[in-house]
């Protein structure tokens, strides 16, 4: 950006005289080398149209968590089988305008942290201190950004123009799930789509600034391994503690143990994204674990000081640090904990307080008063505490499960309906095992130590963990750091083979621990796709869970695959929001490998890779409103996301029906002819049961119209192979996927052509169109 | 155990299911139903029933009946090891948005179906896909929730059940119809 400055020494007229003037006008954005496309700054009904094909193709299918709308206080109003609500909302609609709020929500808590970042950095580094996300490697430094708002940035400063425009729209979408706005789902539907996309950019803005200010690992497909697990973390230290997903105080912490000589005197390590980010800032920092292992780890008494910034921190976080007396430090505004705000206090007495127990917790706003707190606390605190925990021992363990009544509530406030009262019934009888197996599937949310709702008080979270000491000692693995961006010399090199579906596919597996399951199942089913060759990309939680898997040699998946965006590459871009490398990299090939206009010209890019790009994401755990608001910017994409069981609270699939082949039409641009292509990709938004299914899935959602032969072929080879293992039989829909004998996969060819033959399947007239699923791009017209 | 839902924050609406209070219930319902379909899910090939499992029951009444099963998630193996063969299978979302459509059917030739017994999708899952079902299936579809939980969102639900009581309950349905 830059901004027209003039200086005057001296004007003089009749009735004025200005001496010494300077001014700044304007802010006046570089231009670059591609002229602006059809739609910069869009705004909520700018791609309404294309929305409306995206859901012509992928209609809604509502799953209501509740059959009462609660908003307004008309209310509560039943909307159950076709009832409408005090203001005339129907069901359809209110499941949309949640699906809505949720995705604003989650677009708003990465603008706010965006927002938080971005002004923080200006007043530390200045307003030009220049973004630098891979430097000649990466020149396409915004994506999402450039694709959306025509805006290229250069410096920390261009971020807050972009993030102007990003609130804007939040504002408005927030505003229309007010009572008496939108009456239309599919019109919220699009608002969410609208959401999702404003998101991505709202996230690429607040990666763009830490890395390039952090100086973070950037586009480096060797980034570094660190250590991660309870197990890994030297107990015999003062411990320092950070969650949320902010990192600046986590960054200052070390900073400041760096300039104090204590690096190696203390262990600073973090739960969710602020400890991903922390280890792409510093390698000595250790990564406890996901958001599940929140209350555990606290719990254990492993953390002497405990640094909160924002989201996805238990709410009660200050009474869990209460009962193992270590003081907790919230250095941001969005989260105060009920706690006194001590920013502007001396130093010296802020740490008196929390070391001599005087205050449970202060709110330190100045990251790097904050990050000195911490460390002097840390040191304060440490002999006196002595890692005391409330983990219960073995003794004690099956003391308390001898109390258990089996009244069976436990299980049934479980989320995952964990068989609590079969372990406690084998642990009253002195076998542990029941309860260590549960381990890995509790997602420690502690509903089972809700009040009242054992009869006994057991605490049943904390049996589990002291049932599993073996096991969280043995918690030790690799996990690779975020390197951030894809670099535009990889999207060169994988650009055809992707588009071609010659690289079967590419894997965005992401989102938070909200498992159905263990949360092992992340790596093996990401494993099986490694090893089929398939480019996987990873964020946040489940990027630290694959990590917390070792194969069969004994290796973290980031130590038996390589960084890099290629084939059988495993790729971890970083925290929540570097989700935008990954939809980015589709938008990439779009614009690098293909050479489309980038600039302000969503429409078209979005439309060549839900055509062309085989990209599938997934998020096994996905339990937060900010997953929504992720999975919805690829759907505008495109691009095709499968949530675990728990994400069918998310109350809506978006599902194509491949039993209707009128839905299955794309146009060919070169005639403008209408061309059956097949369900490809068959649905937008689905929630399966169990892995077998997400694995069968994956393959086949990264079918699309434009595979070559060789490509379908290769993609009907994975489908048919997983499907004839976990299903026990050849699929029933082969015949929509082969367009040409040459698509078959030559291994099946017989089992195949018995099939084609019995469904009296005919080859397609025009198997290699050039799709589009946009009239306007159509260069000459046919019939 | 009483009629609510076993998951205890699962709370529905005013509407909730009849409790069926006699398995023969059942039958009576599949007798009278034009089109009935089995939506059966994963954990019918999971539960141990002390030396045999829910499909075991589903493939008797499937068999007496002629009624076809779509199965969910990858159960379709175990219905095939069994030497039984699903009429489809397809995910639990796909099966649900399919019964909301009045003019699908399995086969894709007869009229629509009118009845959906349903067992063993997740909990959670079988609940929302229940209320998906409630709002925008109701003018021609009836739903009975065979699981061994209450599912509030069904027309009608056997209540919380011990496996004991479950097992006999599948029993006794297979029982009567292969009487018939």
């Amino acid at each position: 950006m830059k901004k027209a400055r003039f200086k005057v020494d001296e004007l003089e007229s009749d009735i004025f005289k200005i001496t010494g003037l300077e001014a700044t006008v304007g802010n006046f954005y570089e231009e670059w080398e591609e002229t602006p496309g059809p739609t910069p700054m869009p705004d909520i009904s700018t791609f309404r149209d294309w929305d409306r094909i995206l859901l012509n193709k992928y209609k809604p299918f509502y799953l209501p968590l509740c059959d009462l709308c609660c908003l307004c206080t008309m209310g509560k109003c039943d909307l159950s089988k076709g009832k409408k609500g005090a203001c005339g909302l129907d069901m359809a609609a209110q499941q949309s305008r949640i699906v809505l709020l949720s995705c604003a929500i989650g677009a708003a808590t990465h603008a706010g942290h965006g927002r938080h970042m971005v002004e923080e950095l200006i007043s530390k580094f200045g307003s030009d201190y220049p973004l630098d996300v891979g430097g000649l490697s990466v020149l396409v430094e915004a994506p999402h950004t450039r694709l959306v708002t025509g805006i290229k940035p250069r410096t920390l400063g261009d971020l807050e123009d972009v993030l102007d425009y990003v609130e804007k729209e939040i504002t408005h979408l927030l505003s229309c799930c007010h009572t008496g706005q939108e009456g239309d789902n599919l019109d919220f539907e699009s608002k969410a789509f609208h959401a999702g996309m404003i998101d991505h950019v709202g996230m690429e803005v607040c990666d763009l600034a830490q890395i390039s200010a952090f100086d973070f690992p950037k586009a480096d497909p060797e980034a570094s391994l660190v250590d991660i697990g309870i197990g890994s973390i030297d107990t015999s230290k003062p411990v320092i503690l950070v969650i949320g997903h902010n990192v600046p105080p986590a960054a200052a912490i070390f900073d400041y143990m760096e300039d104090s000589g204590l690096e190696d005197s203390i262990e600073l390590t973090g739960i969710c994204c602020t400890a991903l980010d922390l280890t792409r800032y510093t390698n000595k920092a250790k990564i406890a674990g996901p958001l599940s292992h929140q209350l555990r780890f606290i719990r254990s008494g492993i953390a002497d000081v405990i640094v909160v910034d924002e989201q996805c921190i238990r709410a009660d976080i200050l009474d869990e640090a209460k009962k193992v007396n270590a003081p907790l430090i919230s250095t941001n505004y969005k989260n105060f904990q009920g706690l006194p705000n001590r920013t502007n206090d001396p130093i010296d007495e802020i740490v008196s307080d929390l070391v001599e127990g005087r205050s449970p917790g202060v709110v330190i706003l100045d990251s790097d008063k904050a990050g000195e707190a911490a460390v002097r606390i840390a040191m304060g605190v440490f002999p006196k505490r002595k890692k005391l925990g409330i983990i219960p021992e073995e003794g004690e363990i099956i003391e308390y499960a001898m109390k258990c009544t089996k009244c069976l509530s436990c299980q049934r406030v479980c989320p995952n309906y964990l068989p609590l009262p079969e372990a406690m019934e084998a642990a009253a009888n002195g076998n542990l095992q029941p309860l260590s197996d549960l381990y890995e599937s509790c997602i420690g949310c502690v509903r089972c130590e809700g009040e009242g709702v054992c009869p006994n008080n057991l605490k049943l979270h904390s049996m589990i963990i002291g049932a599993s000491r073996s096991k969280i000692k043995d918690e030790k693995f690799k996990v690779r750091v975020g390197r951030g961006a894809i670099s535009d010399t990889e999207i060169r090199r994988v650009g055809g083979p992707i588009v071609m579906g010659e690289i079967p596919g590419v894997i965005g597996i992401v989102g938070c621990s909200n498992y159905p399951g263990s949360w092992k199942d992340n790596a093996i089913m990401i494993e099986e796709f490694l090893k089929r060759r398939f480019i996987v990309t990873t964020t946040g939680c489940a990027a630290m869970n694959i990590g917390m898997y070792k194969n069969e040699d004994g290796l973290s998946l980031y130590e038996a695959y390589s960084g890099a965006f290629d084939a059988g590459g495993l790729v971890n871009c970083g925290s929540c929001v570097s989700n935008p490398h990954i939809s980015g990299a589709a938008i990439k090939i779009a614009s690098i490998f293909a050479k489309r206009k980038l600039n302000s010209n969503y429409e078209e890019i979005a439309d060549y890779i839900h055509n062309r790009v085989g990209a599938v994401g997934i998020s096994w755990g996905a339990m937060s409103q900010k997953a929504s608001s992720i999975a919805s910017g690829f759907w505008r994409l495109g691009i095709p996301i499968i949530v675990g069981p728990h994400g069918s609270k998310y109350r809506r699939a978006l599902l194509g029906r491949k039993d209707k082949d009128e839905d299955w039409y794309t146009i060919d641009a070169r005639t403008g002819k209408r061309v059956y292509t097949g369900p490809a990709p068959e649905h937008l938004f689905i929630s399966v049961e169990t892995k077998e299914e997400a694995m069968t899935l994956i393959p086949k959602l990264c079918i699309r119209p434009n595979d070559t032969t060789k490509g379908r072929s290769i993609k009907l080879n994975h489908y048919i192979d997983l499907h004839k293992r976990f299903y026990g039989a050849m699929p029933d829909d082969i015949q929509l996927f082969v367009r040409t004998m040459a698509d078959i996969p030559i291994t099946m060819k017989d089992e195949i052509l018995e099939i084609l033959k019995e469904k009296d399947w005919k080859e397609s007239e025009v198997p290699a169109p050039d799709p589009t699923l946009l009239p306007r791009l159509v260069r000459k017209r046919g019939g | 155990m009483a009629a609510e839902p076993w998951q205890r924050y699962e709370i529905p609406g005013p509407i909730k299911a009849a409790v069926i209070k006699n398995p023969e219930m059942v039958s009576i319902l599949l007798k009278k139903a034009k089109k009935p379909v089995f939506i059966v899910g994963h954990e019918a090939a999971e539960i141990d029933l002390g030396g045999k499992k829910p499909i075991d029951h589903i493939i008797r009444i499937a068999r007496a009946t002629n009624i076809p099963v779509v199965t969910t998630a990858h159960t379709m193996a175990e219905f095939l090891k069994s030497g039984f063969k699903p009429a489809a299978s397809m995910t639990s979302m796909d099966i649900g948005n399919r019964l909301t459509d009045p003019e699908w059917s399995v086969s894709g030739e007869d009229d629509p179906h009118d009845l959906a017994l349903i067992l063993g999708m997740t909990y959670y899952v079988g609940f929302v896909i229940e209320a998906g079902l409630k709002s925008f299936a109701f003018n021609h579809l009836k739903t009975v929730s065979l699981d061994r939980y209450y599912q509030p969102h069904c027309n009608w639900s056997f209540p919380n059940l011990s496996i004991e009581e479950w097992d006999r309950h599948l029993t006794i349905i297979a029982q009567e119809i292969e009487k018939k």
